[in-house]
């Protein structure tokens, strides 16, 4: 079954320390300046936002149908069975669609290597298929990151609002975003002040479809085009046979 | 005056001190990367190299795709004397391109697994193909120039045995990717500005190319027929000025249609930061030139050809930067101004373009065919069928 995780920034209290834990376990470096840095880059995969005394986390939302994998000319990208989106670093060129088309801007770049890979979370594949839960969700104090199945995160969230709807903004984050997610946020504030895109902006379809209704198509016209060109190609050349035909008659004739 | 049989002439220096500062942009590039030698970033991964190298120059060589369709496919003879050119701005121009994304790449020197880890879902990976096969298909369109050049009479009759074959998958290749440049940015509906994303991207793509495929044409045979004192060969310009009339209004009306359907007309009417760049491109790509070109008094004026086709061209250029780079940053919250490395690099490539061109002009018979075998395909029966040639405009 496809696992997920569930972050209830209500219960977060931003010691970040899931920070921590996953710059370990990427073997990134993790410091005091570090620590301060509120963006995900290269080097930071995830990072705990403070607005006043509110938290989000910002980390890879692991799309049904992520836009990376779709669009990566050596499908360096994929979405695993398990739920995680992973990047087979040996396979990349470095043409950076995957960053230009995911919606939520996560994967970054390293610029300065000679020899770049682009980085994002990749929900602790190897931890996962030990059955572990990612390094995030095992070292969050409070359980304001969860980790389980997918379904089971989805309908716990529900509860969650319903139970306490004065505590929560009534969206579930991931839900339904780009097609639906394997990382799902529920909060006291709107995601957008975190900078999560609205679903008004990005919608509820999957990304890949919208270039999915023009690439279906390509096996079907080229053998279509080829003809047409073909009998263009053909016609236009007729009226010179047909010229070069009467032409002869015309001299047959004459002789 | 001469140093060692090179003339120094004021385009000459500036050539050279291009070539000098790409060549230390490019030592930046490959040994203290892409991010010194840009100002790409995480907000901005894809900039002027992608913007103008990659969906400009691949604009620019449409040329050759638009000039062997009309005088191959549909046989029309009276563009026959500038097919060689246009094929040589064609074969250059995806060279180049190929140039430009072996600097845009953050690993060029895997640019071969597009071969092996194959994903036909991806756009990119449909243009790669469809470049690396048309690059090849234009090769031996190209073949010709040299094999006349040497004389080489038997591999010169193979070539243009399948010249009906190259040229039928070379308009089918075309057709696919210059389109799908266009589908790269339809996956990006919450990135790029509305003024520009639109689901008819792909036909926006080819229609410009088209267009500006044919402006290429009447600026570059007007700039060859000065810097290589030849013969103008108007009669063609002429007819090439009326397509271009028809391409740019079949696009005009197509970005019309595209604004009326999506409720964009009172948007773009109202001024903002994107709409002054909107209007730029769209003055440039069709105001000015359709203008100009709807006076006969222009369209039979060289100089009138000249300067449209130039508004067209730099209005279309306009219109992909702004699909690139502009319409990005607003989203990206900051705007985008590429490095001086990052801008010669790009220079210099134009550069290499311009003398290629020209020393190819030079020792090859891209303009005088000789040999008798001049026709780039075999037609023995049109001599001996004595077709009416009125129209025909000889070299």
């Amino acid at each position: 079954m496809s696992k997920g995780i569930l972050y209830d920034a209500t219960l977060c209290i931003g010691c970040k320390m899931c920070e921590k834990a996953c710059a370990e376990h990427n073997g990134l470096p993790y410091d005091d300046s570090v620590a301060a840095e509120s963006k995900q880059s290269e080097h930071k995969f995830t990072v705990v936002l403070t607005e006043n005394d509110k938290f989000m986390r910002r980390l890879c939302m692991h799309c049904e149908k992520p836009a990376c994998a779709s669009v990566c000319p050596v499908g360096a990208f994929h979405k695993t069975a398990l739920g995680p989106v992973v990047y087979d670093v040996w396979k990349c060129i470095g043409c950076r669609y995957c960053m230009v088309a995911c919606a939520f801007a996560v994967p970054k770049y390293e610029w300065g290597s000679l020899n770049p890979r682009v980085r994002k979370c990749i929900m602790c594949p190897d931890l996962i298929k030990r059955g572990e839960a990612t390094a995030c969700a095992q070292i969050c104090p409070t359980g304001a990151t969860k980790f389980g199945e997918r379904d089971q995160l989805l309908q716990e969230a529900q509860d969650r609002i319903a139970q306490n709807p004065g505590n929560y903004v009534p969206h579930i984050y991931g839900k339904d975003e780009v097609g639906g997610t394997s990382v799902f946020l529920i909060s006291s504030v709107p995601f957008e002040q975190f900078g999560y895109p609205e679903i008004a902006k990005i919608g509820d379809k999957a990304l890949p479809e919208y270039t999915g209704v023009i690439m279906e198509k390509v096996p079907d016209f080229i053998p279509l085009w080829a003809l047409v060109l073909g009998g263009i190609y053909w016609l236009a050349h007729r009226k010179d046979e047909v010229a070069q035909a009467e032409a002869m008659e015309k001299q047959g004739g004459v002789a | 005056m001469k140093i060692t049989g090179i003339k120094v002439t004021f385009w000459n220096v500036v050539f050279a001190i291009i070539m000098v500062l790409g060549v230390y942009s490019a030592y930046v590039r490959y040994f203290k990367g892409i991010g010194a030698v840009s100002n790409l970033s995480d907000q901005f991964p894809w900039g002027l190299w992608i913007g103008f190298d990659c969906l400009c120059g691949i604009m620019l060589a449409a040329g050759g795709f638009c000039i062997s369709g009309a005088v191959y496919l549909f046989n029309v003879e009276r563009l026959h004397s500038i097919i060689r050119p246009v094929i040589l701005t064609a074969f250059l121009g995806y060279c180049l391109f190929i140039v430009g994304l072996l600097v845009d790449l953050g690993r060029p020197w895997f640019i071969w697994h597009q071969l092996i880890y194959m994903n036909p879902h991806s756009v990119m990976f449909e243009v790669g193909m469809c470049v690396m096969t048309y690059t090849t298909v234009l090769f031996f369109e190209f073949l010709p120039n040299v094999l006349e050049k040497f004389h080489l009479q038997w591999p010169l009759r193979i070539v243009k045995g399948v010249m009906p074959f190259l040229i039928v998958a070379g308009i089918l290749l075309s057709t696919l990717h210059q389109s799908s440049l266009g589908s790269l940015y339809l996956i990006m509906p919450s990135k790029l500005h509305p003024f520009w994303y639109s689901p008819a991207l792909p036909f926006f793509f080819f229609g410009s190319a088209i267009a500006v495929g044919l402006a290429m044409t009447i600026f570059e045979s007007t700039q060859s027929a000065k810097a290589f004192g030849r013969h103008l060969e108007f009669s063609v310009l002429v007819e090439l000025g009326g397509a271009l009339l028809i391409a740019l209004w079949v696009n005009a009306l197509l970005r019309f249609e595209d604004f009326y359907h999506r409720g964009m007309l009172t948007k773009i009417i109202q001024p903002s930061y994107e709409a002054y760049f909107l209007w730029l491109e769209l003055l440039l790509a069709f105001v000015i030139p359709i203008t100009m070109l709807s006076f006969k008094k222009v369209r039979l004026s060289p100089k009138g050809l000249y300067l449209a086709s130039i508004s067209a061209i730099l209005g279309f250029v306009a219109n992909r930067l702004n699909i690139s780079i502009t319409g990005f940053e607003t989203w990206a919250g900051h705007h985008f101004v590429p490095k001086w490395t990052e801008l010669m690099i790009t220079l210099s490539i134009i550069a290499m373009g311009f003398f290629l061109f020209g020393m190819a002009v030079k020792y090859l018979p891209i303009y005088e065919h000789g040999e008798g075998v001049a026709e780039a395909q075999p037609e023995p029966q049109r001599v001996r069928g004595e077709l009416p040639k009125a129209s025909h405009v000889a070299t």
